[in-house]
């Protein structure tokens, strides 16, 4: 049995990315020499829009890649760690572009720090820069989200779930009470 | 839940397990097209490739595809250890597993060896070939291959050509392409294609023509040159005359026909060289998607939470061995 409560309706999903976007380009002067690094799989899609918001902001329309952190990651084996590999594409060379990494929400920040390890096995990025949907709290590493749609304070046995138009159909965020046994 | 995952055969494994593993391999290509061809996901494990039998493509590609992973290999070979001393493969069994390696992976002349080692060691085991039974991986690399040209194996109709008596890759593709719904179609001399392989689901002839008439997939065997004068036919030349796959032969197939080779090839024995350089040969691509594929199964064996392999607990095997010299207790 879990309770879902709507945290971000569709219109602030949209309104959340819009300003990610205009924060984005910035902090970094315009949309030169930037790429966009989506974690698998919701990462993805939301960095797909980050790049289409930007190109309607700006013009052009910053480089898009997908990264999977499946084979990085510190937890192989944790309970309820599902494992499916997918492939990491990033079509593009990475030395001496400012990397936003696109993640859906950010809670231990353990995919993070894989996904960083993952960027760097890729090339040489001139900065890395993060930017996420939701930061949930109760951080286990020296990591910190530089564009963020919203803080939720959560409770660590909590659920937040992002659904996306690409993947589920529908933009929300909502929050599930988790019931573990 | 720590159930033991082995890969000893495709027989009795699922489509949905042969589909993870190849949609893994499609996932771990990329991984080899990096400056830095190297992931951290099985950093700390170690991988003992025990090869009694000679090998270089299959043992390299384990070799390559374990240190891609981050993974310590270990060789073994025949000659210059105790396995040319007289140990049996059950005591080098033994002492291998008290050194606690994360996965074994076994080539042996006797059918049935690998599947003897996953009753006696606690960890994965991984078949490279026994005997004339399975050669899975081999055949997963096949099918890998195949499916990188025909997205959609079912009703795809695949020649395999040649010795199929002795050929473990022949037996291993039999299971796998069967298992995702293609049709073979198998050919040779009748001396070396057993009728059993009709009970698997697979046509049968006896001359190449009807075999490759209209066959989207081609995959010719390696006719071993050994063979010459222990009667299964009568000179390499009068095979070549027969099952040669000429120009003219891969006319008769699709227009869009593929074809494959496990290597080493003879060319002008079973495959004109024509054929072998031509567009429609992959065999390059088949030698490519041996590390990902291997890649592939140490991952999704050896990495606890990974889908795992279910049903690899292959059943005594249907069909009977030719080398049944070691099968289990």
């Amino acid at each position: 049995m879990t309770a879902a409560r709507e945290l971000l309706s569709a219109e602030q999903v949209g309104r959340a990315m819009t300003r990610i976007a205009h924060e984005i380009l910035e902090r970094n002067g315009g949309a030169g020499g930037l790429a966009m690094i989506g974690i698998r799989s919701a990462g993805v899609p939301i960095a797909e829009r980050l790049a289409s918001l930007i190109s309607g902001i700006e013009g052009s329309a910053p480089p898009v890649g997908a990264i999977d952190v499946t084979l990085y990651r510190d937890d192989h084996g944790a309970l309820g760690t599902t494992a499916r590999l997918a492939p990491t594409d990033v079509p593009f060379d990475l030395t001496g572009l400012t990397v936003v990494l696109i993640d859906d929400v950010l809670f231990t920040g353990r995919t993070i720090r894989s996904a960083m390890d993952a960027l760097i096995d890729l090339g040489r990025p001139a900065a890395v820069q993060l930017a996420v949907l939701v930061d949930r709290g109760h951080r286990e590493l020296p990591i910190r989200a530089d564009f963020v749609g919203k803080n939720i304070p959560t409770a660590r046995g909590q659920q937040v779930v992002v659904r996306l138009e690409e993947l589920d159909g529908a933009d929300g965020v909502v929050i599930e009470e988790a019931t573990r046994d | 839940m720590t159930e033991r995952r082995h890969l000893l055969g495709l027989e009795g494994v699922a489509a949905a397990d042969i589909e993870l593993l190849l949609d893994s391999a499609e996932s771990m290509k990329e991984i080899s097209d990096r400056d830095v061809k190297k992931v951290p996901t099985l950093r700390g494990k170690t991988i003992v490739n025990l090869f009694f039998e000679d090998s270089t493509r299959t043992r390299i590609s384990f070799e390559i595809a374990a240190k891609r992973l981050s993974a310590d290999s270990i060789n073994i070979s025949t000659s210059g250890s105790s396995l040319s001393k007289g140990e049996t493969l059950v005591d080098t069994a033994r002492n291998l597993a008290a050194m606690s390696p994360d996965a074994i992976v076994v080539r042996h002349p006797a059918a049935g060896a690998p599947r003897l080692l996953a009753d006696i060691v606690e960890c994965p085991i991984i078949n490279a070939g026994d005997g004339a039974h399975e050669h899975p991986t081999q055949a997963l690399l096949d099918i890998l291959t195949i499916r990188q040209h025909k997205p959609d194996l079912s009703g795809l109709s695949v020649a395999i050509v040649g010795d199929i008596l002795h050929s473990r890759v022949a037996r291993s593709n039999v299971f796998g392409l069967r298992a995702l719904g293609a049709e073979v179609r198998l050919a040779g001399p009748p001396t070396l294609l057993p009728g059993y392989f009709a009970d698997l689901g697979c046509e049968l002839h006896h001359s190449l023509a009807p075999a490759v008439d209209g066959a989207d997939v081609i995959m010719m065997l390696r006719i071993q040159r050994e063979r010459q004068g222990s009667h299964y036919f009568p000179s390499l030349d009068e095979y070549a005359h027969y099952f040669c796959l000429t120009e003219q032969a891969v006319r008769t197939a699709a227009d869009d026909v593929i074809i494959l080779h496990p290597g080493p090839m003879n060319r002008g024995i079973e495959i004109d060289s024509g054929v072998a350089d031509g567009p429609y040969s992959v065999m390059m691509n088949q030698v490519a998607n041996g590390v990902a594929m291997r890649m592939a199964v140490l991952y999704q064996l050896i990495v606890p939470g990974a889908d795992g392999i279910k049903g690899s607990e292959v059943p005594e095997p249907r069909v009977a061995p030719v080398l049944n010299v070691a099968e289990g207790s």
